[in-house]
């Protein structure tokens, strides 16, 4: 299992690597942390003719934060790098419980955001985070840039809406607002496997308790992450008790279709759906409770 | 194609090499087939089992998910460079040996390069700590709790 022939170009500088796209187009990828990639590529299962390597280009990595509400994540930040990184505690509690289920360690230390999105896998976890936290993907090449709903960026299965000659080069996520609270959950055969069923939840509400917003995105249940915007809209204007919590779960399992794998049947993992969507959306109301 | 060749420049247990290898030769063949550094092993080649886990520049990685011409100018260091001279083992060998933390030692090497970074990082862990931090080491010989004593073992020594 070794990586079939391929060209591979270190790049020397943003405008190199998105040059070099424009030229090669879909023969070519870019190659982040290559946690997602290299597998692919010993399998055979992908076998690009050119890799333009991109972890030279250091300023595409790192976490700023802008204005009062907005994150900024460079597409080459490490996992690693956000997971001891205190402002993800603090600003992306939702990323920061996610973190420690994406993978292994030794993954996280190499794997990026930008690596992670972009290879669109509907069964990882940050798609159905940056999708429920309405997040927003900034896009690159030698014709310009554009940002991207999140919720627009993936397109099916391993595919993103990103054209052949560009790059995912940024990710901004809105950062935790008074009176939320985030929730993710998921379950997976063994640590760092892939999930069955995750869910990933935020939940705002307003003084007396009640819901201003209510967003839930789903990994694994489709072909590619889902946003179950019925399931928020529902929770909307009320506050969320058992009865609620049971209505978003019943929508959500209707809402999806999951694919089915050997390790768990399409039903079964509409149920976990249902079961974790309850519980993650109970958390995080309990979680945006506290902060009134 | 034509094969496509690069010169790396690479610091491997702190002696330097050049070396021309192909595109698509991973690191962990480089370091077992170039550079006769056969202690790293090649597990599953698709990042799952951390048999072949090795430090990069100063963080513990995958070795068969990175490229060898992805080290040009970078340190590594392999279960090779772990103890300081022949005639000795690493206070974290000597934990797992004390502590029957292996049986047929195929996954040894890359639990020893991870939990080298791990207790850099985190010198009085914990026992839950401890088994996050080797959740991406495969064992199926140990059932894990001889390697968990051997690594809080390993730190208690190495904290005195």
């Amino acid at each position: 299992m070794k990586p079939a022939p391929f060209k591979y170009i270190a790049a020397r500088s943003l405008e190199h690597a998105l040059a070099l796209k424009a030229e090669y187009g879909d023969e070519a990828r870019f190659l982040a942390g290559g946690q997602s990639l290299v597998p692919t590529m010993n399998f055979r299962l992908t076998q690009p003719a050119v890799l333009i390597d991109i972890n030279p280009l250091t300023q595409l990595a790192g976490m700023q934060k802008s204005g009062p509400d907005g994150l900024h994540i460079g597409a080459l930040t490490r996992y690693r790098d956000l997971e001891r990184d205190p402002a993800t505690a603090r600003d992306l509690p939702l990323v920061a419980e996610a973190l420690p289920h994406i993978a292994h360690p030794q993954i996280r230390n190499r794997g990026t955001i930008g690596g992670n999105l972009a290879h669109a896998d509907p069964a990882s976890e940050m798609p159905a985070i940056v999708v429920a936290l309405a997040g927003q993907l900034r896009a690159r090449s030698t014709r310009g840039d554009r940002w991207i709903a999140a919720a627009e960026f993936f397109a099916g299965a391993l595919a993103t809406t990103l054209a052949a000659d560009e790059m995912l080069v940024e990710v901004k996520l809105p950062a935790a607002k008074p009176r939320s609270g985030a929730c993710f959950m998921e379950v997976a055969r063994r640590r760092g496997d892939f999930a069955l069923v995750g869910v990933a939840c935020t939940v705002r509400i307003d003084e007396d308790g009640r819901c201003v917003q209510a967003r839930i995105g789903l990994c694994n249940a489709g072909d590619k992450p889902i946003l179950a915007e019925d399931a928020g809209a529902s929770l909307v204007g009320r506050p969320i008790g058992t009865a609620q919590i049971d209505e978003a779960g019943e929508l959500i399992q209707r809402a999806i279709d999951p694919g089915g794998s050997i390790h768990a049947s399409k039903e079964f993992q509409r149920h976990l759906a249902g079961v974790l969507t309850k519980r993650a959306l109970a958390e995080a109301n309990t979680r945006a409770q506290r902060g009134l | 194609m034509a094969s496509d060749t690069h010169d790396v420049t690479v610091t491997v247990n702190g002696t330097q090499h050049r070396r021309q290898v192909e595109s698509r030769m991973l690191l962990s063949d480089f370091l077992r087939h170039d550079l006769l550094l056969a202690g790293t092993h090649v597990g599953c080649e698709h990042g799952v089992c951390g048999a072949c886990t090795v430090i990069f520049d100063g963080v513990a990685v995958r070795s068969c998910l990175m490229l060898a011409a992805q080290t040009d100018g970078h340190a590594i260091t392999t279960v090779e460079g772990l103890a300081a001279d022949r005639d000795h083992l690493h206070p974290l060998q000597e934990a797992m040996r004390d502590c029957h933390g292996l049986q047929c030692g195929y996954c040894t090497p890359g639990i020893l390069m991870t939990m080298k970074c791990f207790l850099d990082e985190a010198p009085a862990p914990d026992e839950v700590q401890i088994r996050e931090a080797l959740s991406g080491n495969l064992c199926r010989c140990t059932g894990y709790q001889h390697i968990v004593d051997a690594m809080m073992l390993a730190a208690e020594r190495l904290r005195s």
